[in-house]
């Protein structure tokens, strides 16, 4: 082999490894940056930038598409948890949820306290919207409820109030430890918007167990991540950052963006 | 032995495309009059190439990690889970081992160690795309996420520059809107093209028609469609826009048509390389970066 060859060959191979050198350095790159808090903060901030963005198109009451009952999915994909499996969820379901209730307080004038019963008499909107996933997939149902606005209205929210947390009844942990129960946030906008409804109905039925009964929310130009199920709580605050991890929701805690529009 | 044949089978065709590459590498080198370097690209697209480049390489990545998490496609308006028209499954034989199956309508693959299952930290792990095609490696849907729309402004933003500079300073109807003497010339250059002969000359001064059609079509079809299709995947931007659930038939449809038009965009980024390689990518790369690609003139206008 003369020098020349092998000059060539060496940069080639030279070439070939630097790219590959270059690839995998971009690759670990991005991975190490994903765990830099500079970074993270910076992609945080895009977040309400993406928010705002979309709230200049989607007004305080722009409605959800809603569907015909011909879209109705067949089957309705249940998905996180599908039975929060602790003795006091199983003594609830025992009695048909007769002793379900559900507490509004925090920054309101009026507390409340409210059984299923109480919640079925208040005016209901029945609605067939489509649920996405932050997976991917999607399900459309219909839905019935009683407007969270009526709630939050009898309990008349005090000016202060910026966001609704909503409190769950599965806990997120194997152990069922009772510090890290399902909750989520929604900001007052969301929360007093036509059709985000505390839903105690699917396509004609009471909620089965994996759809969250008694009571779920739902939000409809939300992710599914954001309707919480098996609501015990709500509580309206001026700012998230005591409760659990300070995210403001379970998933949100894990590094899901608040932000569930999108 | 029968191997031994196919091996000489496979080594009288590799001399062949040799015998065939060889001529065409050789014009591209040599080139027939004297080189000249002319001034290509300005500065604003340079920039906006790189930039672009950036981004798309990073959304096409962070976006196979988001459809990792449900690495199935449907059409119409919800999933219908019974029927996907993509899915990239696992399953799992009686003795442990794991399966990637691929399924497209209802074709069958096994796409082992690539689609559906592939070795992650040296241990095969049930996944869509293999880790090294996605954004973050590990499977991290959060964060897939967040690089995506973070950078899909970058993108955006850039597009939308592009877009005002390219009609503004006439590079749209100057240099990439076909002209007609194109639309006529356009067979004699695919084969031209199949044939790994590109203009070296005076003619190397314009993009060729099959040049122009792929950067048309990739300006002004495919990015607004996947721009597009994106919005109508966000459950907010389809409340305050109806319009694009109608246009594209339902937001599964629109995440369909969202991934075939990134396996378009990645498409259009092989033979891109491709071309810049076979054509010369020190010219190209040059000109990509300082603005100055070389030709050769014409021994008579000389």
């Amino acid at each position: 082999m003369s020098d020349l060859q092998k000059t060539g060959i060496d940069k080639r191979r030279f070439l070939a490894r630097t790219l590959t050198g270059a690839a995998t350095l971009l690759l670990t790159g991005c991975y190490d940056l994903s765990q830099k808090q500079w970074f993270t903060g910076i992609l945080e901030r895009v977040e309400i930038l993406t928010q705002h963005a979309q709230h200049l198109f989607a007004g305080p009451q722009t409605l959800a598409p809603e569907f015909t009952k011909a879209d109705i999915s067949p089957v309705f994909r249940a998905n996180g948890t599908l039975d929060p499996g602790t003795a006091d969820y199983a003594a609830h379901a025992a009695r048909n949820f007769a002793d379900w209730r559900i507490q509004v307080g925090g920054l309101v004038a009026h507390p409340l306290s409210l059984s299923m019963t109480q919640l079925r008499a208040m005016p209901s909107r029945t609605q067939i919207t489509r649920h996405d996933c932050v997976e991917g997939w999607s399900c459309i149902g219909e839905w019935t409820g009683t407007p969270l606005k009526t709630v939050l209205a009898a309990a008349a929210p005090k000016p202060a109030a910026r966001y609704a947390v909503f409190y769950c009844a599965d806990p997120m942990t194997a152990e069922g430890d009772p510090d890290h129960m399902y909750y989520e946030s929604l900001d007052m906008i969301e929360a007093m918007h036509p059709q985000t409804i505390l839903a105690y109905r699917l396509n004609g039925s009471d909620l089965s167990i994996p759809h969250g009964a008694p009571v779920r929310l739902r939000a409809e130009r939300q992710l599914g991540y954001k309707q919480p199920k098996y609501i015990q709580r709500i509580e309206l605050v001026e700012d998230f950052a005591h409760i659990q991890g300070g995210k403001g929701g379970y998933w949100e805690d894990l590094g899901y963006t608040w932000y569930g529009g999108i | 032995m029968a191997s031994g044949k196919t091996q000489q089978k496979i080594a009288v065709k590799m001399r062949r495309l040799a015998g065939v590459l060889r001529p065409a590498l050789a014009r591209i080198r040599a080139g027939t009059g004297p080189r000249v370097l002319f001034y290509r690209h300005r500065l604003p697209v340079r920039v906006m190439h790189w930039i672009n480049a950036l981004c798309v390489a990073i959304m096409l990545m962070s976006g196979l990690s988001i459809f990792n998490a449900h690495p199935m496609l449907y059409w119409g308006k919800a999933s219908d889970f019974n029927h996907p028209i993509l899915s990239l499954d696992a399953m799992q034989s009686p003795d442990g081992a794991l399966h990637g199956i691929t399924m497209v309508g209802h074709h069958v693959f096994h796409t082992t160690g690539f689609l559906g299952v592939s070795n992650e930290d040296g241990a095969p792990t049930v996944r869509g795309f293999p880790s090294w095609a996605t954004l973050p490696g590990p499977q991290w849907l959060a964060m897939g996420r967040q690089w995506h729309f973070a950078f899909a402004w970058i993108l955006a933003i850039n597009g939308l520059i592009f877009f005002a500079y390219a009609f503004l300073s006439r590079h749209f109807s100057r240099d990439l809107m076909p002209t007609q003497k194109d639309i006529a010339h356009l067979p004699r250059e695919i084969i031209d093209h199949a044939r790994l002969r590109f203009p070296k000359g005076e003619e190397a001064r314009h993009y060729n028609a099959l040049q122009k059609l792929a950067y048309v079509f990739v300006i002004f079809v495919l990015g607004p469609l996947i721009v597009a299709t994106g919005l109508t995947m966000s459950p907010t931007m389809d409340a305050a826009f109806p319009q694009l659930l109608w246009l594209f038939g339902g937001r599964q449809s629109a995440r369909t048509i969202h991934f075939i038009c990134a396996f378009s965009f990645l498409g259009f980024f092989i033979v891109h390389i491709a071309m810049v390689i076979l054509s010369g990518p020190i010219n190209n790369l040059r000109s990509m970066i300082t603005g100055r690609y070389a030709i050769r003139t014409e021994p008579e206008n000389v």
